[in-house]
């Protein structure tokens, strides 16, 4: 599959921004001491939605028809990608209403803020599920046709929100708290685990071949003829191929800096080099989403007959 | 009704005369302009609603050539209209033939994605996702003689390698051919259950091929013989 870049943009700075917002708003709610600042909440909160609104208008930059897109919203009950843009803008009146209440009455909470916080969690996990599920409900991409696409997801939003969380707060109160800290370790274990058991997971044959394509079963099948002698719209999308080599050694660094390099980073402790943490992290989930469009083969391509399938 | 194609493997000679007629009769259809970009230049690209690919099946000496033309399948359980998020892409109740309403696509490409057999190709000028209408503007057109309500593809089809009808239908052409010829659909392991059937390529007897005796050949063969006991 041809990685776009904005949705590579849209897909990793939004999952960062819900992955912030729940921890933030989980945790403020739960009464973790570290999280109960009215001045950290906001911050936190605001950098989220910047976040999430950067990606979600990243997200439009790949329609080539832009003019319709408020018709995305129409079709909630069959379509991923109609819920996710429904949710993802069902999320913005509640999370705006908490960070108000939040703003006009301090951290501590009352019915109304902790209601609209828990809505807003709630919507913000939702999104992300939902993000997830437009790649992982085709049937057609066998390497996302699989339950570990919303894991991943999920997990790896979940970490970079941890990471930022906790960049956040250890500029603001000058020291990382223990808890957020913990935490983001913990995530960064996941994630790698995870992402692991994904490239695992795909690297094994199965699934469709140019003989089921064709229905010719019981014999061999090459291609002779693509039928077009220049690219045009299926080869670009579909046939996009790297070199296996270069293959892994994207994977290397995206490993690297999703994972590694930032839990080593975690373990110096300064505030501004948290800070270092969560770009190189960030970079590190860009790779990490180019690989899983790079990889990812389309059943068209046996059709086609393209390198390597 | 369940109107679709049946295509022949063993009489279509992979002229690519159907994809000329398609786009041809589609460009000014109800789908509006299929561009082209830089048609006449080394590197011509455009928006095709048909494409012809050609196999060998089998090995030699028992291979065989095969052209298969590949357009909308219009699928009963057409993914490509689950996962359009604007309503563009719908199937109709009536007769199961799958558009596009251009004027709500909004080019997002999952519908692309969601289809296997690479039948919607996105119009680069256009922005708009281009199919197979089975050219629902010629089929129900009262005004053309009736043996001309038919796709362009299949009337343009020097060998008539193209079937169109109503597979809803037991008698129709299209069911008794899928009957008789022992039908398939591709990649059926998806799911997706295409009308579009295509018929296998009939078994025919195989060229012998003669191999040339010499005298040393046949002394070589009877050593083989012994040493092998």
């Amino acid at each position: 599959m041809h990685p776009a870049f904005s949705v590579l943009i849209f897909t990793v700075a939004s999952g960062a921004g819900y992955g912030l917002i729940f921890l933030l708003i989980l945790g403020h709610l739960v009464g973790i001491s570290a999280l109960q600042d009215q001045m950290l909440i906001l911050v936190a909160g605001i950098t989220s939605l910047i976040f999430i609104s950067c990606g979600l208008l990243a997200s439009t930059l790949h329609l080539t028809n832009p003019k319709n897109a408020w018709r995305a919203f129409s079709r909630f009950k069959t379509s991923w990608l109609s819920r996710e843009a429904v949710f993802a803008i069902l999320f913005y009146p509640f999370v705006i209403g908490y960070l108000l209440a939040i703003y006009l009455q301090g951290s501590q909470l009352n019915g109304l803020s902790a209601l609209l916080g828990v809505m807003s969690l709630v919507i913000a996990f939702i999104t992300l599920f939902c993000t997830s599920m437009i790649y992982a409900s085709l049937k057609t991409i066998k390497q996302w046709n699989t339950a570990l696409t919303p894991v991943n997801y999920i997990v790896l939003g979940l970490m970079s929100g941890s990471l930022l969380l906790l960049a956040i707060q250890a500029m603001l109160a000058a020291s990382p708290a223990t808890d957020l800290y913990n935490l983001a370790f913990v995530f960064l274990a996941m994630g790698a685990v995870v992402k692991s058991i994904y490239f695992y997971w795909i690297g094994k044959p199965s699934g469709s071949t140019i003989k089921t394509a064709t229905g010719f079963t019981q014999a061999s099948v090459r291609l002779l003829d693509q039928g077009h002698s220049s690219n045009a719209f299926l080869n670009n999308e579909f046939g996009y191929t790297v070199e296996a080599d270069k293959l892994l050694r994207i994977r290397m660094a995206s490993l690297g800096l999703s994972f590694l390099i930032p839990a080593l980073i975690l373990m110096s402790t300064s505030s501004v080099l948290l800070v270092l943490a969560v770009f190189v992290c960030l970079a590190g989930l860009l790779a990490e989403r180019w690989l899983f469009f790079a990889e990812a083969r389309h059943v068209v391509r046996f059709f086609q007959a393209n390198k390597k399938d | 009704m369940k109107l679709g194609l049946v295509v022949d493997l063993d009489t279509c000679v992979g002229c690519h005369g159907c994809a000329t007629a398609c786009k041809q009769w589609n460009t000014s259809g109800t789908i509006g302009p299929l561009s082209d970009q830089d048609p006449y230049s080394k590197d011509p690209s455009g928006t095709w609603l048909n494409r012809i690919r050609t196999y060998e099946v089998g090995d030699t000496p028992n291979s065989k050539t095969v052209h298969m033309p590949m357009s909308c399948m219009h699928c009963e359980d057409a993914a490509c209209v689950t996962v359009c998020p604007t309503g563009a892409s719908y199937k109709r109740e009536e007769d199961g033939i799958v558009l596009v309403d251009q004027d709500k696509c909004m080019g997002c490409n999952l519908c692309a994605w969601a289809c296997p057999y690479g039948a919607r190709e996105l119009d680069a000028e256009q922005g708009t996702m281009k199919k197979c209408t089975l050219c629902v503007d010629r089929i129900y057109d009262l005004k053309l003689p009736e043996a001309e309500r038919q796709p362009a593809c299949v009337l343009t089809c020097p060998t008539r390698s193209r079937t169109f009808g109503d597979f809803d239908d037991p008698n129709s052409e299209v069911s008794q051919l899928v009957r008789e010829r022992s039908g398939k659909q591709l990649l059926p392991e998806l799911g997706y259950n295409p009308v579009n059937t295509y018929l296998p390529p009939r078994n025919k007897p195989v060229a012998e091929v003669h191999a040339q005796a010499s005298v040393s050949q046949t002394v070589k063969g009877w050593v083989n013989k012994i040493i092998t006991r």
